[in-house]
């Protein structure tokens, strides 16, 4: 087949895609159109304002991107919407807040790094702090598996997705005792100066920050999963449990390392939520668990790629919702837009690809 | 909700000191009151200033209004798990107090919500209140929402009664205080909660009528991480003022860092709130970023009270070892005022207790009233004739007066 050949039957099958697709999902390709096109005009008036706006909504979602993929990867082995997830990101932030008081549980170890501190124990602290959130959160994301979800492994569905929830409620409430219920500020560590040498377009050390703990974060799992045996052995006993054992894969140890990894990007992600945003509270599981289990969904869930374009979507639909919309709309804009998606495309936008990495179908 | 009732007791116990030795034959008759606070959570050290104060007032009486013995009961209208006031509890309170024939007198509660909770169970059971620090306008007074404040009382007849100016008098105070600073242009903020959005509204028809224009008005959610994209549009329409209607629980310091945090100092573009967010966490929760920030308070501090306040603070510091908080002055105003009115109606009843229809009308007939705020009187919807209130601004790291504002003129 020449190339010409080629483009012509792949422009046939364009065509054809055209004429076969319903009124519905073209009225939607139209919709998004003119909301791109709305987009662009205010872009082009005011491009220092949308660039700000962008510059926002991309850290926002960068957060909102990384809990996500706690939701997806768990969905994507054992088919469970792990709603303790959110509030294991609540835990890290308290445990990130914790390490920088230099205090626990009544005991002073070290002064607390705070503002004033010099800058070599500031990365230092936050470099801790972080490292330790990690840890904590990754062992609290296996052992709330081992305890709540693997006794349940063989029963309905149900029963596991309300254990879920209850571990939720039961985070959430240690986080109650543990630092009250008002909100908790975090140590201003990282500096609000802006970068750029422009006034217009403001991109912060703290948004720098927080690019640069994401897009690592994002390669190494991405390798981990691709790359490496025990990725291999994830994706095996997504596919097919049972399979997956009998050609010798521990499929406990691997759910394990799941719920590991899905901890430690909690406890990245907690920690970053705090110094990026300054101030962190018991229930704040909830909203941003909210807004990242919506990130999967639209992504696709248990699609890894899928939660991170998700994430950074609804990041940038909430800000330029803020801008152009009103504050008081940008929770019913972002899910009218996932409302909107799952009507056309019920999969979500990158596809639902379990059927690889789990359930077996 | 027994350990509740517990704790009250032991409260009672300990704070009631004076109540005079031994039974005396329990010869003259007994009335009882009650008042109805949050006891947990953020507001705790205030309330519990406010019960001594109660109990203050009853004590210089000799636990007695009149000829009749008064007993006293603090109610908490707070659970642990909310670490505020709670609707359920509130209902609870009032339903049990509107079937102890005792009581005939209620002061509380605290919070607004609260009192749109209480306000209908105990109107059905002809009780009278009176609260130290309820300033939702729609209690009392017509608001854009039609039904109100009639839907609070169903019988038709008036029970409550307050002692502290409204969101009215807190939203004139507010736009009063923009004018004289020479604010132009205000953009307004509210929490979309009873509360903050009804005391932006006041503050947006005193600024319009006081000649600012309101560039933009918008909606906050509470749970937001961040609201650092509003602030960056806000900071585009370069307004010379931001107006915030809400309560600390709404992310109040989170809004304020994103404000200064997107260029916006608090020297440029002045940042006013309500008493909602007059607390001292506001100041440890937004360190550097709250430090020039104004609240209106519908009061005014204790140290600036007239005399008569003076020797209040002064006999409250040397019964109790807690200083004396924005809101103490006002319940032992509440509660003179209720003691007077039940001695008064118990004088008509010829030194019997008084039945609640009696005290309620003797509450409302409250005039020329010379007590610790001042001389005032109430109106027919029970709202105070008072109308200083005060601007606070932080200053190193604490709250002190700015200025006090009489809004008289605007009304």
């Amino acid at each position: 087949m020449t190339t010409v050949e080629a483009s012509k039957s792949r422009s046939r099958a364009l065509i054809d895609g055209v004429r076969d697709s319903t009124w519905g999902s073209r009225l939607a390709v139209v919709l998004v159109a003119v909301l791109v096109v709305l987009v662009g005009v205010q872009a082009v008036k005011e491009p220092a304002q949308f660039t700000s706006q962008l510059v926002i909504g991309v850290t926002n979602g960068a957060i909102i991107a990384l809990v996500a993929l706690g939701y997806t990867l768990v969905y994507g082995i054992i088919e469970l919407i792990n709603f303790a997830h959110g509030d294991n990101f609540m835990i890290g932030s308290f445990v990130g807040i914790t390490v920088l008081s230099g205090t626990f549980a009544g005991i002073g170890l070290f002064a607390p790094i705070s503002s004033g501190s010099g800058a070599l124990l500031k990365v230092a602290g936050v470099l801790i702090a972080m490292a330790v959130a990690m840890v904590a959160c990754g062992l609290l994301g296996v052992g709330i598996e081992r305890v709540a979800y693997k006794p349940l492994r063989n029963s309905p569905r149900l029963a596991v997705l309300i254990t879920a929830i209850g571990m939720s409620f039961i985070l959430q409430n240690v986080g109650l005792v543990w630092k009250g219920p008002a909100q908790i500020p975090f140590p201003e560590l990282i500096s609000d100066a802006n970068i750029l040498p422009t006034d217009a377009v403001v991109f912060r050390w703290k948004d720098l920050f927080v690019i640069g703990v994401t897009i690592p974060l994002l390669v190494a799992l991405s390798y981990f999963i691709s790359n490496t045996k025990q990725g291999k052995a994830m994706r095996a006993v997504a596919q097919d449990k049972e399979a997956a054992s009998m050609v010798g894969i521990n499929v406990n140890r691997t759910i394990s390392i799941t719920f590991l990894l899905g901890g430690i990007l909690a406890g990245a992600s907690g920690v970053m939520y705090g110094l990026f945003n300054g101030i962190t509270v018991f229930n704040v599981g909830f909203t941003q668990g909210l807004y990242a289990f919506t990130a999967a969904v639209l992504g696709g869930i248990g699609n890894l790629t899928g939660a991170v374009v998700g994430g950074f979507l609804i990041g940038i639909i909430g800000s330029m919702a803020d801008q152009y919309v009103g504050v008081r709309w940008t929770a019913i804009v972002i899910f009218a837009v996932l409302i909107l998606v799952l009507v056309f495309r019920p999969t979500g936008l990158l596809g639902d690809r379990s059927a690889v990495q789990g359930g077996g179908q | 909700m027994v350990l509740g009732a517990l704790t009250a007791l032991i409260a009672i116990g300990c704070g009631g000191g004076g109540e005079g030795g031994g039974g005396g034959g329990g010869e003259s008759p007994t009335a009882k009151i009650v008042s109805d606070l949050p006891r947990q959570g953020a507001n705790r050290a205030q309330t519990t200033t406010m019960v001594n104060a109660i109990n203050l007032a009853i004590d210089e009486r000799n636990g007695k209004a009149g000829d009749i013995k008064i007993e006293y009961e603090s109610l908490d209208d707070a659970t642990a798990q909310a670490g505020q006031w709670d609707a359920a509890k509130c209902a609870e309170n009032a339903q049990s107090a509107a079937q102890d024939d005792e009581i005939i007198g209620w002061i509380g509660p605290f919070n607004s919500g609260c009192a749109a909770v209480e306000i209908p169970i105990l109107n059905e059971a002809g009780l009278a209140m009176i609260s130290p620090a309820n300033t939702y306008t729609g209690l009392t007074k017509p608001t854009p929402d039609k039904s109100e404040p009639d839907k609070y009382y169903p019988t038709g007849e008036r029970n409550y009664a307050r002692v502290i100016v409204t969101d009215v008098q807190q939203g004139q105070a507010g736009a009063a205080f923009m004018n004289d600073e020479g604010v132009q242009t205000v953009f307004i903020l509210d929490d979309r909660e009873t509360y903050g959005k009804g005391v932006a509204d006041e503050f947006q028809t005193a600024a319009e009528d006081l000649g600012i224009e309101v560039v933009g008005r918008e909606g906050i959610d509470g749970s937001a991480p961040n609201y650092r994209s509003l602030m960056n549009k806000i900071a585009a329409e370069n307004p010379d003022a931001i107006y915030f209607g809400g309560i600390i629980e709404n992310n109040a310091a989170q809004l304020i860092k994103d404000k200064v945090g997107a260029g916006m100092s608090n020297d440029e573009v002045i940042f006013v709130g309500p008493d909602g967010i007059f607390v001292d966490e506001l100041i440890s929760q937004g360190g550097n970023a709250v430090e020039g920030i104004y609240v209106s308070f519908g009061g005014i501090p204790p140290e600036k009270l007239g005399s008569a306040g003076q020797e209040f603070i002064d006999k409250y510091e040397e019964n109790y070892d807690d200083a004396v908080q924005p809101y103490t002055a006002y319940a032992y105003e509440a509660a003179n005022v209720m003691l007077d009115a039940i001695e008064r109606a118990s004088k008509d009843a010829g030194g019997d207790v008084p039945d609640r229809q009696a005290v309620m009308e003797q509450v409302f007939a409250t005039q020329n009233y010379q007590g610790v705020l001042g001389t005032w009187s109430f109106d027919d919807d029970g709202d105070t004739s008072l109308t200083r209130l005060s601007i606070q601004e932080v200053e190193d790291g604490e709250w002190k007066l700015d200025r006090i504002l009489d809004v008289e003129d605007m009304q």
